[in-house]
């Protein structure tokens, strides 16, 4: 959307070096017993990106490639087993106590599902305002104004905060979850999915949201979603990961014309377009997504991926720069540096 | 204003030179009783399904859509009734129909997926069991043995690899993409005239659900049947029907083919679904959302469902508003459909 700005001239808010994140399978206790080798999957292997202040980054991915495991790292939800997270330059994975509190109030996360994440016997005001308590310790009287004076931002109105979540739409609980994450004015949000469950016309209401209050308090966003229109719409450089790597990133415009990875290619030629008439040829990706219990050895994308080669099989690619802002890990553009 | 002739579905040429519909449904309504009221979740929908077309009926949740052609296979529970309408198949009314005729048609001449298909298949059964069981409920097979080869090539038929070994897998093994492919192959059984797949792509992957499409699309040239594809999302109703109805609030507010309804919607409501949507092919231009929200359904009046959130509306649009003739096989239900800028 901002094509104004030049995110890759500005100063980094997040950076994110080789961050790898593995969890452990749960043994059943005959398998403890026989002390059984501990299984491990890694769900985020690796990955390397940053984002400017007041940037915002959509990272892409199907069911189960690591997106949400990259949210949680980032806000420290989930420790990484390797890697640093740099928040305006301080290594947030060695905080603790109070720092870690302190850090936190400049990170919040909006979630997927806006049933599931509101408390429901909590009502509107106590949700927004927990922000407030926790980390100003406000009186609720104070609180309770600031709560009032927010609630309009997001389209609600004050005399809905006595009510619970379940008199609500789908719809105005995200708003209720988009002012509990924004109350404390946090610098960086990370938008895990927010209108993935939402109908087509209450999706687009949310997405005018999320960017007017993004540009009302300058906001840095992780956009995570499956939905690479809503991802093209909203961001300025995006990130596409497969199977726990990231496999592309590059400035939105770029990534949507000239897709160069052939699993982002596949992925934009995959989606149904209402325009007529542009005869697309379709890349057919065949097979499913390999289990991440045993991913393909060499090139994680491998074994659905049409131009794969021999040394994709054994070599896994790193990650290259291509020009301005735009890195690619695929041996077919290894050359091309 | 009222100069356009209000035009009942029967005017309406049919796709197919000289075909007559497989299934029409004519002023269907199903009501559910609820606590808070009777909640009409189907009100006076026409349609029609010709032969070999792909329909796509589009419309968000709680429009009606599902529901309409759970009527139609006669799945309507309590406290859910079919109220009024007739709904005809090959010309037999479906409503007129006993229970044991009822359940003979469904599954051999019509057949529906269902949105979930971890759900809708019985994890107690292994999928050889749910295939075969459908096959030998309609006699299509003399033996269990015979109605297993059947299964087998059934299973391949909708692309699932070493179906041989999978057969006596159960539906807990495959994955999301495989799962909907089973819904199909199950479906496809008796080579029904008619398929219904209900969102059969929501929970899916973009790769995978790309390939579940494919599939209904070749099916569907290659038996020749009518597809009804039930879903929210235009895309896919664009790239893969010749027909689209599209639904609000439990009617139907236009209905025309595809690529002409999404170049030139001419009901409001259709016209703001395709301004909320962010285009790929037009990066930088900004969308533009419909305000408010869908109406309570056990409070409609007999007035037009989407004047509260109708920017064209006036005060001639409360009351009921029937469909009107807009164009070659197009209908849509607005009194101003000259005034939607397209």
């Amino acid at each position: 959307m901002n094509d104004a700005a030049s995110p890759w001239a500005a100063e980094p808010l997040v950076e994110v070096r080789g961050l790898t994140k593995e969890f452990e399978l749960a043994r059943s206790v005959g398998a403890r017993l026989l002390r059984a080798p501990r299984r491990l999957v890694r769900a985020v292997n690796d990955a390397s990106f940053s984002i400017a202040r007041g940037e915002t980054l959509g990272l892409i991915g199907e069911s189960g490639c690591g997106k949400s495991t990259v949210a949680r790292l980032l806000l420290r939800l989930h420790e990484p087993t390797r890697g640093q997270v740099m928040f305006d330059g301080i290594d947030i994975t060695t905080l603790a106590g109070a720092d870690l509190m302190q850090f936190r109030r400049h990170m919040q996360i909006m979630f997927q599902d806006p049933y599931a994440s509101l408390n429901p016997r909590k009502t509107v005001e106590q949700i927004v305002a927990a922000p407030l308590m926790l980390h100003e310790r406000l009186s609720r009287p104070e609180a309770r104004a600031r709560v009032a004076d927010f609630i309009g931002r997001v389209g609600l109105q004050s005399s809905q905060l006595q009510r619970y979540p379940h008199q609500f739409s789908g719809g105005q609980r995200q708003r209720i979850g988009i002012a509990r994450a924004l109350i404390l004015k946090p610098e960086f949000v990370v938008c895990d999915e927010p209108v993935s469950a939402l109908d087509v016309s209450i999706q687009a209401q949310i997405i005018d949201l999320l960017l007017s209050l993004k540009s009302e308090l300058g906001l840095t966003y992780l956009f995570i979603s499956h939905d690479l229109a809503v991802v093209g719409y909203l961001s300025d450089r995006i990130a596409v990961m497969y199977l726990g790597e990231i496999v592309e990133t590059a400035p939105t415009r770029a990534l949507l014309e000239s897709p160069a990875h052939p699993y982002t290619q596949a992925l934009l030629s995959a989606i149904p377009r209402l325009e007529r008439g542009q005869q697309r040829s379709r890349i057919r990706l065949t097979g499913d997504l390999p289990s991440p219990l045993a991913p393909p050895a060499g090139c994680k994308f491998h074994t659905r991926c049409p131009a794969a080669m021999a040394i994709c099989r054994r070599q896994a690619p790193a990650l290259t720069s291509l020009g301005v802002g735009r890195r690619v890990a695929c041996h077919l553009h290894r050359e091309a540096k | 204003m009222h100069s356009i002739p209000a035009f009942t579905t029967e005017a309406l040429r049919p796709t197919v030179a000289g075909a007559d519909a497989l299934l029409s449904i004519r002023g269907l309504a199903v009501r559910f009783a609820t606590r808070s009221g009777m909640v009409t979740a189907v009100d006076g929908v026409d349609l029609d399904v010709y032969p070999g077309e792909c329909l796509g009926l589009v419309g968000e949740s709680g429009s009606g859509k599902s529901v309409t052609f759970l009527a139609v296979m006669g799945l309507i529970r309590p406290p859910g009734r079919v109220c009024e309408g007739n709904i005809r198949f090959r010309g037999r009314d479906l409503l007129a129909l006993g229970d044991a005729e009822r359940r003979a048609l469904r599954g051999r001449d019509i057949a529906m997926t269902l949105q979930d298909a971890l759900t809708a298949l019985n994890p107690a059964f292994t999928v050889a069991s749910q295939i075969v069981e459908v096959l030998l409920a309609h006699d299509r097979a003399d033996s269990r043995a015979q109605a297993r080869s059947q299964a087998i090539e059934l299973m391949r038929l909708v692309g699932i690899p070493a179906a041989g070994q999978r057969l006596d897998d159960y539906p807990h093994q495959f994955s999301g993409g495989m799962r909907q492919r089973i819904m199909v192959a199950i479906a496809l059984a008796c080579r029904p005239q008619l398929l219904i797949a209900d969102e059969p792509t929501t929970a899916l992957d973009v790769t995978i659900q790309a390939q579940v499409l494919e599939l209904i699309a070749s099916l569907r040239a290659k038996l020749g049947m009518s597809v009804v594809l039930i879903t929210h999302n235009l895309g896919v109703v664009a790239e893969y029907c010749d027909r689209v109805a599209v639904m609000y609030a439990g009617q139907i507010v236009e209905t025309g083919p595809t690529a002409d309804v999404i170049e030139a919607p001419r009901h409001p409501y259709t016209q703001g679904l395709l301004q909320s949507i962010p285009r790929l092919d037009r990066h930088g231009e900004r969308i533009r959302p419909i305000q408010g929200a869908l109406p309570d359904l056990s409070r409609l009046g007999e007035i037009c469902r989407f004047e509260p959130r109708c920017s064209l509306r006036t005060a001639a649009c409360r009351t009921r508003i029937p469909m009107f003739y807009v164009g070659p096989q197009r209908l849509a239900r607005c009194i101003r459909v000259h005034d939607v800028d397209t």
